[in-house]
């Protein structure tokens, strides 16, 4: 008992006589677990907020927008079938026994003016059930209804951004802008939404009647998208493929025929997205991983550095009566508490790194436990091997030849 | 009086490569309690490498070593450790200190490795050692700060501090002057005065002549063994050195 804890005490000794030597191995800790929790924590987090936003579209949200559905053949690019109109949006909203609430979406930008200053920005035409589509709210003024959508009204509702741009410091509803040379009323101002997964400006958009916007503004016959939502999560599928069924039987396609048109629900948005973030989070694991390997060399290399020196002292220990498997303890023991002490202040770092990160970026991290653990116990073994391994070698030798060595 | 040390046809032959060089052929020596040795000899006469196998650093190619009347070859690793620990202590022409570790616990390494507890208060001891070599006040100096024949004494008190039977030093005054050699020889003569087995290893005739009994070797052969006749006093040549200077 005196003897281990005689041992003990020469190993931390040791360590503390050669701060240089130990700086350096924990160094190799620190680094490799700090930078595989930090990468992983980026990449989760990233992931979580793109997830979160995906479900910030709205709950159970159905998009169609145009183009070829299956690659295969002759491939016409996405966008090339314009071919929603208004009726198609009309015939969902009839038929369709799944879908809580539709709304068409015209699109369409340009230099709005408004209280003495201008902006350019993204204007979309919609039906008042865009908002409930979206989940989204009107923080003052109101929305506009299916009135003013039958009336072609040039009302408009504006984005959080347009109305601190255009409006500093005044209320804009009851005001005038012009888009494109078309004067609108603003009769409220949209809810803060923040960014999309993408990093897009949300709320920097004007939101305006369908009819106005395709009729007045772009002057067309065709709806770029349609927004719907379907009555509940566990039909959502059947939802999709019912409004797939009805928009085919608008578009007059035969059997067979493929589809001229996308439609994806949220779970498919969520899924693909997730899928892609995933990617992200193993590439960015991958580059932790090798950062980890090479984190673990160093501390292979100065492990391997240091047994000459400490084959020698080995041997001074054994020539005045050690036994093997004291020097092994003691070897052993450093190279634990290193270790230890390195992957402490690898997670602590990494922690303090997610912080700043977390304050002082707009990237968000989300330290996964298991990373933590996975990538302190690596460290930590590479550690202890390679302190453990070269002094198990040198303390099976003879006193005499570990005092020789070179 | 029995032996302490007692070899039969001890052999050694080191392989290197194809060559194999027989460094010691058949030695038989024996050695009483209370005898002071000296080992001579030509430059790679075996000196060393007998010291070593003596010292159980070591294991011999062929032959028997009884320690105190203990067959050392029966002996395992642990055992062997331990021998090392109790009953020997062993001074290198190298010093062999720990680098970067003060002289005192340079000086307290064996008491570490100590299982028997005989020793109560290790860092007392490692104190009385280094006094009785003469460097009470050096205890703090790291090896680096103290002069070749204060390492040397170092080394020295470290290999009594485990109050061992037998002190083995190879070639213990190789680097040191004149007086700072008679010095570490008085120091040798008091413990073997105290009945502690010495053997040293010398080329020098004049510091052979501090010791009770020479052991000339040649080829890895013991050529003579002869007492000293006119043995020298290491204390009485300190103070005539001291007188001479003044
Ligand atoms: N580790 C070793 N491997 C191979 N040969 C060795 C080894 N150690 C010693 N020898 C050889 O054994 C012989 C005896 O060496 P040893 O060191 O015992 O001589 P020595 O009498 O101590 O010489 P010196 O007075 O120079 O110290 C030498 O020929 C030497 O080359
Ligand atoms: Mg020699």
């Amino acid at each position: 008992m005196r003897q281990l804890r005689n041992i003990l005490k020469v190993s931390i000794n040791s360590i503390m006589k050669n701060r240089t030597r130990s700086l350096l191995t924990s160094l190799g800790i620190i680094i490799g677990v700090c930078a595989v929790i930090v990468m992983v924590a980026i990449g989760e987090g990233s992931s979580a907020q793109i997830e979160k936003q995906i479900a910030d579209l709205g709950a159970n949200l159905i998009v169609v927008f145009p183009g070829h559905s299956r690659s295969g053949g002759v491939s016409r690019g996405a966008g090339s079938y314009n071919r929603f109109t208004m009726d198609d949006v009309e015939k969902l909203k009839q038929e369709a026994t799944l879908i809580q609430w539709i709304s068409p979406m015209v699109r369409s930008g340009g230099q709005i003016i408004g209280g003495g200053n201008n902006w350019s920005t993204e204007i979309s035409g919609v039906s008042p059930e865009y908002l409930s589509i979206r989940d989204w709210s009107v923080a003052s003024g109101e929305f506009f209804t299916d009135r003013d959508v039958i009336a072609n009204r040039k009302v408009a509702v504006l984005g959080m951004t347009v109305a601190e741009e255009l409006f500093p410091d005044q209320d804009p509803v009851g005001e005038n802008v012009r888009i494109r040379n078309t004067p609108f009323k603003v009769i409220g101002v949209l809810a803060e939404k923040g960014q999309s997964g993408m990093g897009k400006d949300q709320d920097d958009i004007i939101l305006a009647p369908s009819t106005t916007v395709l009729y007045r503004l772009k002057g067309g016959r065709y709806i770029d998208m349609i927004y719907a939502s379907g009555i509940s999560t566990e039909l959502l599928d059947d939802a999709q493929e019912e409004m797939r069924v009805l928009l085919r039987e608008a578009q007059r396609l035969n059997p067979g025929e493929d589809d001229t048109f996308n439609i994806r629900n949220q779970a498919e948005i969520t899924e693909a997205v997730s899928e892609m973030s995933r990617t992200m989070t193993m590439l960015l694991g991958a580059i932790a991983g090798v950062s980890l390997i090479v984190g673990g060399i160093g501390i292979m290399n100065i492990m391997l550095v240091s047994v000459t020196e400490r084959t020698r002292e080995i041997g001074i220990r054994l020539s005045v009566g050690a036994r093997s498997s004291d020097v092994l303890i003691q070897f052993l023991t450093e190279a634990i508490v290193l270790s230890l002490i390195g992957g402490i202040i690898g997670i602590l770092l990494a922690i303090l790194t997610c912080t700043v990160i977390n304050s002082f970026t707009e990237l968000y991290t989300l330290i996964n436990p298991g990373i933590v653990i996975l990538s302190f116990c690596f460290a930590g073994g590479v550690g202890v091997f390679f302190g453990y391994y070269p002094a198990r070698k040198a303390s099976a030798l003879n006193p005499i030849d570990a005092l020789r060595y070179e | 009086m029995d032996s302490v040390i007692e070899t039969k046809q001890l052999t050694k032959t080191y392989r290197v490569g194809e060559v194999s060089v027989e460094a010691l052929r058949g030695i038989n020596l024996s050695v009483r309690m209370d005898e002071f040795l000296a080992i001579m000899g030509s430059s790679g006469s075996g000196k060393s490498t007998l010291m070593n196998l003596l010292g159980c650093l070591d294991q011999a190619t062929s032959g028997d070593y009884f320690l105190d009347g203990i067959n050392v070859n029966s002996l395992n690793g642990n055992e062997y450790a331990d021998i090392r620990n109790q009953k020997i202590g062993f001074v290198f022409q190298v010093f062999n200190l720990l680098p970067r570790t003060s002289a005192l616990e340079n000086v307290e390494l064996p008491l570490v490795y100590d299982r028997t507890g005989r020793i109560k208060d290790p860092r007392r001891s490692a104190v009385e050692a280094l006094e009785r070599v003469g460097l009470g006040d050096r205890q703090h100096h790291k090896p680096n700060q103290l002069s070749g024949g204060e390492q040397q004494r170092v080394a020295i008190a470290r290999a009594l501090v485990n109050r061992p039977a037998i002190i083995l030093a190879d070639e213990p005054t190789g680097n040191l002057d004149t007086k700072t050699s008679i010095d570490v020889l008085s120091v040798f003569q008091d413990l073997n005065d105290q009945g502690i087995t010495v053997i040293l290893v010398t080329h020098e005739q004049e510091i052979a002549v501090y010791a009770k009994r020479i052991v000339e070797m040649r080829d890895g052969t013991i050529r003579r063994d002869l007492p000293v006749l006119k043995r020298r006093n290491a204390r009485q040549d300190l103070a005539k050195l001291g007188a001479e200077e003044k």
